[in-house]
């Protein structure tokens, strides 16, 4: 049953079932196991991210193909719930219709922009989505008419995804309220798609994208057609990053370009797939919610690290709270360096 | 039994579309500057529109002019490219802080004297740095594109972090030299000094760069790598060696390019050679891939077209250099003038 559930594609080590099997378990329980809004809040944020990683992977690891326009599918789908509700009123019908809107979206700019740049070489894809996604981020902050501009988007959501709605007393010390339901949509929702791309990936689909990564040429004179399979694959990936951007509107009821379309985010989720793992779903989990745990709580690691070395000259600058992304640059390089199969590649070699 | 028809091979003469070919995306350029003319009414702010248009594509050009090269020579997308303008620009700016009494003088030769000093500060700080950005980062990648372009974004992004810890987070505004701020009058419109001065600048190094290129060993070797590096290593040159040479040079240029463009806004911030990438991205695409002059023409096409947009209607000029790259990709999905490619 389990492994059906995960399209066969079992994590391998015991090692790593048993991590990944500690975070499902810390994210299914976390608003009872680690109350407060932050601790929850950082849960909400990691299931976000890793489904939006794992549809990176879909592209980047297991088609080979580098986007950096996946902010741009996330922000649409979350701007499509944000003007839903704004223009439709707080109701499911506002969701429903922004959430599918933004997908549909997604995809054919994807399907787009693919066919402009998948047909002739895959790195034009690249370089194109970044002119996209930039022109696209400024073009939202300009329309401040259409999308609050900087300022973003603030709307309302059903009531029952509210901490307003109050269900029964406390269970655990925990307040059964709106807020609890809408983190197990969000949970819910991450895990249901989740499970739909490790059904994707693990397809006759998904082998021949993998072909394909490792010799297109080959893959091609076999007979596959690896335009169409590439743009199909950036499809899906867009419209799964939109369904993540839309949970997350949901989850946060604000949009606003540094939440969701800004670069800063872009950075974040390479981080996340390289250090993960890429060309395997689970390494999106592992790289995700290690990448959200460490930006919550190693900055402030850095205030203490920075401070302990002061009077030194230039380490307390290299070791600033907001110079974590330094770190992390170097971290990236060597982990495409030396371990380009990521924290899950490392751990199924080492059964 | 009949003889065979005796042979008589003729030559097709060329089609009119055929020998104007690849002549048309030379003529984009005087095309997009007819039609400026067609829709901006008044002749002067025309004249003032096209030649802040050449100097912003000009600035361009010597920017992403490394990149496509590289590109070219070697199969490296450099996605890092950018931060070489943006180290560029802060070299080239300190030197001109200390240089305050050359710049604040109002004389045109000082003036020159300190931006050359900066300039060639910038280059030599991005020419060594590119050095190390080659052998650090980029040479354990070669002939990955995936890898290369993940690990030259990580790249960008340590050595924009270094900036930061360097010169501090926040933007650093700096007055253009004296003698160059202001504007002339010429036949009614204003144009603006510097944008003259970058003019001039980028037509001397793209003049300079294709004499390199055309003229001399290094340049012939240089472009017979592009074509067919295997061929040019067998005939016994280290094709190596060579791309260490043109990796340096072009970062030194991007740097160059950085130091002009941080004098043309006024303003320099770590993330300038982000910003930059898009459109030296766009214009690497539009002009083909290692082409030199296919480049130069995608820059002026790209510093022409946001200017006229700009003023015709502001809110479109967000997204004219999309919509310029969509129609040119449509046109030859290979870019303006795509490189031959001997494989």
């Amino acid at each position: 049953m389990i492994v059906k559930l995960l399209s066969g594609d079992t994590p391998r080590s015991k090692i790593l079932g048993a991590i990944l099997l500690m975070i499902l378990v810390a994210l299914a329980l976390a608003p009872f196991l680690f109350p407060g809004i932050r601790s929850v809040d950082t849960a909400a944020r990691i299931c976000v991210f890793i489904l939006l990683v794992a549809s990176y992977d879909l592209m980047l690891g297991y088609g080979g193909i580098v986007s950096f326009a996946h902010t741009m599918f996330f922000g649409m789908g979350a701007y499509g719930v944000a003007l839903a509700s704004t223009h439709m009123g707080r109701g499911y019908d506002a969701l429903i219709v922004g959430a599918v809107a933004g997908a549909v979206l997604a995809a054919v700019v994807a399907f787009l922009i693919g066919l402009f740049s998948l047909r002739v070489r895959a790195i034009f894809f690249a370089m194109i989505t970044l002119a996209v996604a930039s022109a696209v981020a400024v073009l939202v902050s300009q329309l401040s008419g259409l999308t609050g501009g900087e300022d973003g988007l603030n709307y309302q959501i059903p009531r029952e995804l509210t901490p307003a709605f109050k269900f029964g007393g406390e269970v655990m010390g925990v307040k059964l309220n709106g807020k609890l339901l809408n983190y197990y949509l969000v949970f819910g929702g991450s895990l249901i798609l989740f499970l739909v791309l490790l059904r994707i990936v693990n397809s006759p689909f998904g082998r021949v994208l993998q072909a394909i990564r490792e010799n297109d040429f080959r893959a091609e004179s076999v007979g596959y057609r690896v335009v169409n399979y590439r743009t199909a694959a950036t499809c899906i990936s867009a419209a799964v990053a939109a369904l993540a951007g839309s949970l997350y509107a949901i989850w946060l009821r604000y949009v606003g370009p540094d939440t969701v379309l800004s670069f800063e985010i872009m950075v974040d989720i390479l981080l996340m797939v390289v250090i993960g793992g890429m060309g395997t779903m689970y390494g999106a989990v592992i790289g995700a919610t290690v990448l959200v745990v460490a930006q919550n709580y190693l900055q402030e690691l850095m205030e203490v690290a920075s401070n302990s070395v002061e009077g030194v000259p230039l380490l307390p600058q290299l070791l600033d709270a907001d110079r974590w992304l330094l770190w992390l640059g170097i971290l990236f390089i060597l982990s495409v360096y030396f371990f380009p199969t990521g924290v899950v590649g490392r751990l199924r070699a080492g059964k | 039994m009949s003889a065979a028809p005796k042979h008589a091979p003729t030559m097709a003469k060329m089609s009119f579309a055929d020998k104007i070919g690849p002549w048309l995306p030379m003529l984009l350029v005087p095309a997009i500057m007819v039609l400026g003319l067609a829709s901006i009414p008044s002749m002067s702010s025309w004249l003032t529109l096209t030649v802040s248009g050449l100097a912003m594509g000009m600035m361009i050009f010597i920017m992403a002019s490394g990149m496509t090269l590289v590109f070219g020579l070697m199969d490296v997308i450099n996605f890092g490219h950018g931060v070489f303008i943006s180290v560029g620009a802060f070299v080239g700016v300190s030197v001109l802080m200390v240089l305050a009494s050359m710049t604040e003088a109002p004389s045109l030769v000082l003036n020159l004297l300190a931006v050359l000093l900066a300039i060639i500060a910038a280059a030599i700080a991005t020419g060594g740095l590119g050095w190390a950005f080659e052998k650090v980062i980029v040479k354990p990648v070669y002939g990955a594109h995936l890898k290369q372009i993940l690990v030259t974004m990580g790249g960008l992004i340590v050595v924009e972090q270094l900036i930061v810890v360097l010169w501090g987070p926040e933007e650093i505004y700096i007055l253009r030299p004296q003698a160059l701020q202001g504007a002339i009058t010429f036949a009614g419109a204003a144009l603006e000094k510097y944008r003259l001065v970058a003019v001039a600048v980028g037509l001397v190094l793209f003049l300079g760069m294709r004499y390199v290129l055309r003229s001399t060993k290094i340049g012939l070797i240089v472009r017979a790598g592009v074509e067919n590096g295997e061929m040019v290593e067998a005939l016994g040159y280290r094709l190596r060696l060579v791309f260490v040479g043109v990796f340096v040079a072009g970062s030194a240029l991007a740097g160059l390019g950085g130091v002009m463009w941080g004098l043309y806004q006024e303003v320099i911030t770590a993330h300038m050679g982000q910003q930059m990438m898009i459109l030296i991205f766009i214009v690497v695409i539009i002009g083909g891939l290692g082409s030199v002059e296919g480049c130069f023409i995608g820059a002026l096409l790209v510093g022409l077209l946001q200017n006229y947009i700009a003023f015709i209607e502001p809110k479109a000029a967000l997204i004219s250099n999309i919509a310029l790259m969509v129609a040119i990709l449509m046109w030859r999905p290979q870019g303006m003038i795509p490189v031959v490619k001997a494989k």
